[in-house]
C-alpha cells in the first residue's frame, strides 16, 4: 500500500474487479457501483431491482459491465465472467443488445413496440422513422411480440423522431 | 471412407454405416431454455413457417427444414443454436444440477458449455475453458447471444489446468468433449478424413489422455465425468479411458441414453480394455441418422 490511503486505484483492463456495493465502496477510480447500476436499469426501464439478487456485477475494460450469476474472487484475471451488460464511463451509459434480450422482458419502461416490418428492420441494423413515441429520447428497449408476448429485440437509440437500431454487426439479421 | 475399413469388424451393419456417411447431414438447433420454453421456440418457429421435427429422446432438440436456419426468430433471439443432434448428448448425459461447478474443458465453440448453462437453469458456474484465443471469441460470442450468466471463460491448456485463480479447488462435474480426429463429423464436412493417419490418432490420443487424467484430479470424489469425442477411432476412445482407469482415480459407470447405440469395445487390435467399458456409448451414423460419436461416463473414487 502506497503512503496515501485516498489515492484511487486505476482500472486495469487486464482483470475482472467487483463493483463495489456503493458509491462510498469505491476504490478504482472512475468505477460504478453496483448500487449505481442497479438503480439505472430500475430508474430508467422500471427492471425491478430484485431481478439481480442472484447476480454480481464486475468491470473490465473501461468501463464494460458484466453480470455474472454468482460470487468469484476478485480481482479474477480470465477470459470473460457471465456476460456484458452495460457501458458506463460515458456520458449516458448503454446497456447491450444480448443483455436486454436476456432480461428485458422485466422492462415497464422505456419499451418500444415495434410492428414485425419495423421489427425486421431493426434486427438488419437499420435505422426509421418512427414518430409515435412519446416518452424520453435516449436508450429504449425495441420489443415486437412473438408467440403471443412482448420480446425484446435489443437496444435503440431514439432521437428527433428516429429509432437507431443499436444491434452490433454480428448479430445482425436478414429476417 | 477407406480409413473406415478396420472398422468392419466392429460395426453391426457395416455396409449401412458407410452409406450413412455418404449422406449429408439436415440441419438441427437445441431450444436454449435459458431464453424461452421448448413451447415458446417451437410457436416462434411454427410464426415463422419453418417446418420441424423434435427428437424423441430429447425434445429440445430439434430438426428443422430449411436451408438458412439462421434467418429466423429464434435464431435472432438466442431461443435456438444450431447444434448436431448427438452434440447435445454429453451435457444430458453429464446432467448437471442448479448451482453446481461444472468444468468444460475443451469448450469452444461453446454449444455444449451454453447447453450446460441451461441444464443448470443458468445458477452456478460452468467454467468453459479452451486452448485456442481464436476459437474463445466464438465461445464468448455464442455465451453472450445465448444469455448465459453462468459461464466463467479461461484460455489454458486442459492438460495442467490451475483452479488457484478460482475460490473452489474441485469441480462437481467435468465435460471432456476432446480435440479428435473427427471421422464421425464426416456427414456434415466431407474434407474430416483428409488428414487422417495412425500416427495422427495416436498424437491425438497422447492429448486426449492427459486431458482426461487432469479431469479426474480436477474433479471432487463422487463427482463425475463425461468423455466424448465424435471420432470412432478406439484409441481416442476406449484405450483413453483405459489409460484414466489405470493412472487415476476413477471408475466407468452405466447411463440411460435414448438413441440406439452399440457398446463399448472391451478389445481392438490385441490390446484388452476393462469390461465395465461396455457401459460407454458408440452412436454410428446409420442408428440414428446422425453424426457418430463416443460417451463414456466416469465417477472419481477415494
Amino acid at each position: 500500500m502506497g503512503d496515501s490511503d485516498d489515492s484511487l486505484e486505476q482500472n486495469d483492463g487486464q482483470r475482472f474487479g467487483r463493483l463495489p456495493e456503493t458509491p462510498a465502496e469505491r476504490t478504482v477510480e472512475g468505477r460504478a457501483s453496483r448500487e449505481e447500476v442497479v438503480d439505472y436499469f430500475e430508474d430508467r426501464f422500471a427492471i425491478p431491482p430484485e431481478t439481480f439478487d442472484e447476480h454480481t456485477f464486475w468491470e473490465k475494460g473501461a468501463g464494460k459491465i458484466w453480470i455474472y450469476a454468482g460470487d468469484a474472487p476478485t480481482p479474477l484475471e480470465i477470459e470473460a465472467i457471465g456476460m456484458t451488460c452495460l457501458r458506463t464511463r460515458q456520458e449516458h451509459w448503454k446497456p447491450t443488445t444480448d443483455f436486454v434480450q436476456r432480461v428485458g422482458h422485466h422492462a415497464e419502461a422505456c419499451v418500444i413496440d415495434l410492428e414485425r416490418e419495423e421489427a425486421t428492420a431493426f434486427a438488419a441494423g437499420e435505422d426509421q422513422e418512427i414518430e409515435r413515441w412519446e416518452g424520453d429520447w435516449g436508450y429504449l428497449i425495441a420489443a415486437h411480440t412473438v408467440a403471443g408476448e412482448r420480446e425484446p429485440l435489443g437496444i435503440g437509440l431514439y432521437v428527433h423522431g428516429e429509432l437507431r437500431s443499436m444491434v452490433p454487426k454480428g448479430r445482425q439479421r436478414d429476417l | 471412407m477407406e480409413p473406415f475399413e478396420r472398422y468392419r469388424p466392429i460395426i453391426d451393419g457395416f455396409d449401412a454405416f458407410l452409406e450413412a456417411c455418404e449422406r449429408p447431414l439436415g440441419n438441427a438447433v437445441r431450444v436454449n431454455t435459458i431464453k424461452a420454453s421448448v413451447e415458446r421456440a417451437i410457436a416462434t418457429l411454427e410464426e415463422d413457417s419453418v417446418a420441424y421435427e423434435q427428437a424423441d429422446w430429447n425434445p429440445r432438440v430439434v430438426r428443422l427444414e430449411t436451408d438458412s436456419p439462421g434467418s429466423t426468430w429464434t435464431s435472432f433471439h438466442g431461443f435456438t443454436h444450431g447444434q448436431e443432434e448427438v452434440s447435445a448428448v454429453p451435457p444430458v448425459v453429464l446432467d448437471p444440477q442448479p448451482g453446481e461447478r461444472v468444468w468444460d474443458c475443451c469448450a469452444a465453440p461453446g454449444g455444449k458449455a451454453t447447453q450446460l448453462a441451461a441444464l443448470m437453469d443458468d445458477r452456478g458456474t460452468v467454467v468453459a475453458n479452451d486452448n485456442n484465443l481464436g476459437r474463445i471469441s466464438a465461445l464468448r460470442f455464442n455465451a453472450e447471444r445465448l444469455g448465459a450468466t453462468s459461464l466463467a471463460v479461461t484460455n489454458d491448456d486442459a492438460r495442467n489446468y490451475s483452479l488457484k485463480r478460482f475460490s473452489f479447488d474441485a469441480f462437481d462435474r467435468t465435460l471432456v468433449d476432446a480435440p479428435c480426429s473427427c471421422e464421425g463429423t464426416i456427414r456434415k464436412n466431407p474434407d474430416a478424413l483428409e488428414n487422417w493417419s495412425e500416427g495422427h490418432i495416436d498424437t491425438i490420443a497422447g492429448i486426449q489422455k492427459g486431458i482426461l487424467r487432469r479431469a479426474v484430479q480436477a474433479t471432487r470424489e463422487g463427482g463425475q465425468i463425461v468423455y466424448s469425442t465424435c471420432t470412432f477411432a478406439p484409441e481416442e476412445n476406449e484405450a483413453v479411458v483405459q489409460h484414466a482407469l489405470e493412472t487415476e482415480s476413477c471408475e466407468v459407470v452405466d447411463f440411460d441414453l435414448g438413441l440406439e447405440h452399440a457398446p463399448g469395445l472391451t478389445e481392438w487390435d490385441g490390446e484388452r480394455f476393462d469390461d465395465s467399458l461396455e457401459q460407454a456409448a458408440r452412436i454410428y451414423p446409420h442408428h440414428n441418422d446422425t453424426g457418430g460419436f463416443f460417451v463414456a461416463k466416469l465417477e472419481v473414487t477415494a
